[in-house]
């Protein structure tokens, strides 16, 4: 069964097919040490109106499964299978000038770092125009005032003014405004968010979550918030999909997976951070060792030597790959060989979170 | 004016800052660093503020933390505090002796006490040493030879931090992120120091490893004595290390105070703004709750504000704040701030 | 700006007012008098000592030197009574082996070596970079790999190897191309082209392989930055993206290499002069300091430090108009 993200349809979907749906991905690099299998069989939707977050730490593959979705990687070196489909399209396999007719407006992307995302050279105003002309060929009037428009809208004081700017003249939180007005010009239904705020203070980072949830309200778009902060999940994504080592591993809404969570790794992450409330006295629980490397990735669950709950030596965890099965609630999905009730007895017995 | 100040029910009366009564490891009084830069198409100079003016102490064997937005100047007051960067004004008094002008020879000596761990695990270890004589470096440099030989304290340093003695012929690109910041630990820590100054050390760090490196500084802190003057920006990893914490704004200190006064109690709006902004997993099903939200950025150290720096973005701001700058006043025990209305009260 | 470009021109008149010391002082430190060189065998002490007088050596050095900046500046006049000569300012005085003024030997060798280097220049930039970045967008292609391997033997070729093979073949055995030598351009250019077309070809060749390699590098470098990404990400056509953005972020370092390179050419491509026979700076300068011919030392000398000067100063002002990011002051 795949990761549905359907509670609550939104008002305007045309159709009740969710916007992006992605099937079983796969992807993986050809590198000098072996194959890299970034992603390997990730299944999830997403609706119009609503955010999926997703979680893991670095290198885990959230990273590579945004790009895919753009179809940005460069296929001389990467092998890419299952299913990408937007708004009903498949991605995979697609015609390169296809899918570039649909990046930037039918799904858009925010990046990590936005000094070295925007151009050196060029002037903020210019390189948001440019996104929309795009799509608009021969517009040009058009679009300087939608450009101006935009900066206006993410909270640009004097848009008029900033369009002539340069990135280096901005600061972090205004530079990722800009982002977001570049990625949101032509109103694509799709927004990817990698890492959106990893660069910024907390006091830029919560300006800029509140203006996401603005803009997601006034446009209905789909947003994909990729983070591996916790705390940033939370408060902003509707549902939530916790990657290990390229797979999926627990997927629900962000109630269950984070108030509830049944996979031992996301009891350790949300064990290791460090939170507001709580006794700050209390050593933290960190997961012992390290991400693994995704060309050798460990036999069976991949999360197996990190693992304090796993059953080897006969037992399943070092053998076989757990799959992605449901839980007794309705859309919670998770990949672990204990046994439903073995993990709700040890999250409620064993797993102290800050909260507590 | 000042009748504004408190709420009627505040105990505590507004006095000037009072030397502690046991003398502390280490003292910082008016301590600034300001930086010549050239402006504009004619090069004219002009001065970045980037401390401005800081007073606080640490005790033997306790943490403060450093915390404010980027560029508010916490990790030129870390590289001032350990003479990386010579100050351009204030005093910095280190077991009871003013080392502010200190020469190289002199702070040779004070190296043993007073060592710094950088954000970076990456270019902070030279990629060309063995792990073994980058954490021998700090011995060799002071002439130390430990009973047992360089090489048993090599070791034994590294099975402090949690590496294996082992690792002790291999190179930095052969460790991850927090092994390497564990080799540049097992550096500070190989003379013995008194205080450490952390600039973002676990910063670079993926969560679950981030973890293992704060349960690794905080053993070590309990059982060598050591104090920490740890600068980071993320706020629940200052909470959990640290026993005393100062909040900075463009170049000044805006609040003092122990984990509970700031992180239950806070009394500067800044301090309210920041822990606010914070999202946390633990607030989940809260979404409803008021947020402070703080408009614009930090103004440039090139230019402050008059009065009070925070007044651009603060809601309480009052034409009072724009005139008179607001000294650091203690209010209650160890708590001291710098605001002409502070607020009261635990945190909605 | 303007500021900033009176300083370093403040900046460049003290350079060139220590260079000309320098070399003034590298000169008297051999022991070998000019006098001497030039009267050669049949010399006795006393045409030496006569010669020396005749052309000032046997002042001091300070007073040689006082005088040689006078003449720069308000000109100078040799010899007194019926004897004197005028040599109006800037003097940079007579070569003692011709008597010819060193202002008239460089007004006739400067434009040799500049129609060298400028045709050279402009088959690197264009071959070399253009072969650069096809090779980057085509990374592993058959074509990125010839062109790896071609760019590597030629930028391991050396001038004197390669230039006389190809006169050689081109010259001396298939007759097709003419001796190198100078025509002035306004009086034959065909023949001007004739005569350098191998020059051009032999130093833009191997200057080319290394601009190929630079670009190559710099390409790819650049086509792995987050801009990029971002431009491909709005949905920009790939010629698009490489023509805007990537190659304009590429190009900046091969501009400033290319300004450098081409002050340093200027002074005298002495290699490709001597290799081809062809009478630019860079030979006569080879030669003056071979006949301890002071004046004409000088007069190259100071002109390739004056070339070098302004080019650099030429690129730092292009860098600040091409990235925005950088303030000249
Ligand atoms: N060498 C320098 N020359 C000029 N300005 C400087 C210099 N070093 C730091 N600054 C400025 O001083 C201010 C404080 O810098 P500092 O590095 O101490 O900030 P910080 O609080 O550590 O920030 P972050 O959280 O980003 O590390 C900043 O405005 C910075 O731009
Ligand atoms: N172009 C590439 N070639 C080879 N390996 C890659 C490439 N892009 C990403 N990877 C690898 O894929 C894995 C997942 O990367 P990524 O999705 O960026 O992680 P993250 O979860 O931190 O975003 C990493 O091991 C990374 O090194
Ligand atoms: S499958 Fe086994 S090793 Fe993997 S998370 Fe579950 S218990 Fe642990
Ligand atoms: S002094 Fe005024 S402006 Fe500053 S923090 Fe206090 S109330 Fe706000
Ligand atoms: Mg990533
Ligand atoms: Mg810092």
């Amino acid at each position: 069964m795949t990761a549905t993200a359907s509670s609550a349809a939104t008002s305007e979907v045309q159709d009740d097919r969710p916007y992006l749906e992605v099937d079983d991905l796969r992807v993986q690099f050809k590198t000098e040490d072996g194959i890299v299998r970034a992603v390997d069989g990730i299944s999830f939707k997403l609706e119009r109106g609503r955010t999926l977050g997703i979680v893991g730490e670095s290198g885990s593959g959230k990273s590579v499964t945004s790009l895919t979705v753009l179809g940005l990687h460069n296929m001389a070196r990467t092998r890419v299978t299952g299913s990408v489909r937007v708004n009903g399209r498949e991605i995979v396999g697609l015609d390169e000038e296809k899918v570039r007719r649909m990046r930037g407006r039918d799904m858009a992307m925010i990046f990590q770092d936005p000094l070295s995302a925007l151009h050196p050279y060029y002037t903020i105003g210019r390189q948001i125009a440019e996104a929309y002309l795009v799509h608009h060929p021969g517009q040009k009037a058009k679009a300087k005032r939608r450009a101006i428009e935009m900066l206006d809208r993410v909270g640009i004081p004097q848009p008029q003014r900033r369009y002539d700017s340069y990135p280096h003249e901005f600061s972090g939180g205004m530079r990722q405004r800009a982002m977001i007005a570049m990625a949101l010009v032509n109103d694509p239904s799709l927004l990817i968010a990698d890492e959106p705020t990893t660069a910024l203070d907390v006091t830029v980072q919560a300006q800029i979550l509140d203006l996401l949830d603005d803009l997601q309200r006034e446009f209905n778009s789909a947003i994909i918030m990729i983070t591996h902060d916790l705390g940033v999940v939370s408060r902003v994504a509707n549902d939530v999909m916790v990657m290990y080592g390229g797979h999926a591993i627990e997927f629900g809404s962000v109630d269950q997976v984070l108030t509830e969570p049944q996979h031992p790794y996301t009891w350790g992450l949300l064990q290791s951070v460090p939170s507001l409330r709580g006794n700050a006295e209390d050593d933290l629980d960190p997961i012992p060792g390290s991400p693994p490397s995704l060309i050798n990735l460990p036999s069976g669950c991949a999360f197996h030597p990190r693992c304090a709950y796993r059953m080897i030596g006969g037992g399943p965890c070092d053998l076989e790959v757990p799959e992605l099965l449901p839980t007794a609630q309705e859309g919670h999905v998770v990949a672990c060989h204990l046994p439903e009730n073995e993990r709700r007895r040890i999250f409620a017995e064993e797993i102290k979170l800050g909260a507590e | 004016m000042s009748e504004q100040t408190f709420e009627p029910g505040s105990q505590a009366a507004p006095t000037a800052v009072a030397p502690r009564s046991s003398s502390p490891l280490l003292t910082v009084e008016g301590l600034a660093k300001h930086f010549p830069v050239k402006q504009g198409a004619f090069g004219t100079k002009a001065l970045v503020r980037a401390v401005d003016g800081v007073d606080f102490s640490v005790d033997r064997g306790e943490t403060l933390g450093l915390v404010g937005e980027s560029g508010c100047g916490k990790t030129t007051t870390g590289r001032m505090v350990v003479k990386l960067l010579e100050a351009t004004a204030g005093k910095i008094v280190f077991e009871g002796r003013d080392i502010t002008r200190f020469n190289r020879s002199q702070m040779r000596a004070l190296r043993h006490d007073l060592q710094i761990i950088f954000q970076d695990p990456y270019s902070s270890l030279n990629p060309r040493h063995t792990v073994g004589k980058i954490v021998a470096m700090p011995l060799q440099v002071n002439g130390i030879n430990p009973p047992g030989g360089v090489k048993k304290r090599v070791q034994e340093l590294l099975e402090t931090v949690g590496l294996n003695p082992e690792h002790y012929n291999r190179y930095p690109h052969e460790f991850s992120g927090g092994q390497r910041q564990r080799i540049g630990i097992a550096r500070a820590l190989a003379l013995r120091p008194k205080l450490i100054v952390a600039d973002e050390p676990v910063s670079a760090l993926d969560v679950s490893i981030q973890a293992q490196v704060i349960n690794l500084l905080r053993d070590l802190q309990r059982e060598f004595d050591l104090a920490f003057v740890f600068i980071a920006h993320d706020l629940a990893v200052v909470r959990h290390f640290c026993q005393r914490i100062g909040v900075m704004y463009l170049g000044k200190m805006v609040e003092i105070g122990d984990r509970h006064q700031i992180y239950e109690e806070p009394a500067h709006p800044y301090t309210r703004a920041l822990l606010s902004a914070v999202p946390d997993v633990t607030k989940i099903g809260e979404k409803g709750r008021e947020r402070i939200r703080l408009e614009g950025d930090v103004p440039t150290p090139l230019n402050p504000p008059s009065g009070c720096r925070f007044r651009t973005r603060c809601w309480k701001a009052q034409p009072k704040c724009a005139e008179v700058e607001p000294p650091l006043l203690q209010i209650g025990t160890g708590q001291q701030v710098a605001c002409h209305f502070p607020e009261t009260g635990p945190i909605a | 700006m303007a500021r900033y470009l009176i300083r370093r021109i403040l900046l460049a008149v003290l350079t060139m007012f220590a260079v000309s010391i320098v070399t003034f002082l590298l000169f008297f430190a051999v022991p070998t008098s000019p006098a001497y060189v030039m009267c050669g065998k049949q010399c006795d002490a006393h045409a030496i000592a006569q010669t020396e007088h005749r052309l000032g050596l046997d002042e001091p050095t300070y007073v040689q030197y006082g005088q040689f900046m006078k003449g720069m500046v308000a000109g100078r006049t040799y010899g007194t009574g019926d004897l004197a000569v005028k040599c109006p300012a800037p003097c940079l005085g007579f070569s003692f082996r011709t008597n010819e003024p060193v202002t008239d030997i460089i007004k006739r060798t400067v434009p040799v070596t500049v129609s060298i280097v400028v045709g050279a220049l402009v088959i690197q930039t264009v071959l070399g970079v253009g072969l650069g970045m096809i090779s980057a967008l085509k990374r592993g292609s058959v074509f990125d790999k010839t062109a790896v391997g071609v760019s590597l033997v030629g930028a391991s070729m050396q001038i004197y190897f390669f230039g006389p093979i190809l006169l050689l073949i081109f010259v001396y055995s298939l007759h097709v191309l003419p001796n190198p030598g100078y025509t002035s351009p306004f009086d034959n250019p065909g023949q001007w082209f004739t005569q350098l077309l191998l020059p051009w070809a032999t130093l833009g060749f191997l200057n080319s392989a290394i601009y190929a390699r630079l670009s190559r590098a710099q390409m790819l470098e650049t086509l792995s930055e987050d801009f990029v990404r971002t431009a491909r990400a709005k949905g920009l056509p790939k010629r698009k993206v490489y023509a805007r953005h990537a190659l304009r972020a590429a190009i900046t370092p091969i501009v400033t290499i290319a300004g450098l390179d081409l002050g340093g050419a200027l002074g005298g491509a002495v290699i490709t002069e001597t290799v081809f026979g062809v009478n630019g700076l860079g030979r006569t300068a080879v030669q003056a300091v071979n006949d301890l011919n002071l004046p004409v030392v000088m007069g190259t000398v100071l002109l390739a430090a004056f070339f070098i000067i302004v080019m650099n100063i030429i690129v730092d002002v292009l860098y600040s108009v091409i990235d925005p990011r950088v303030r000249l002051g």
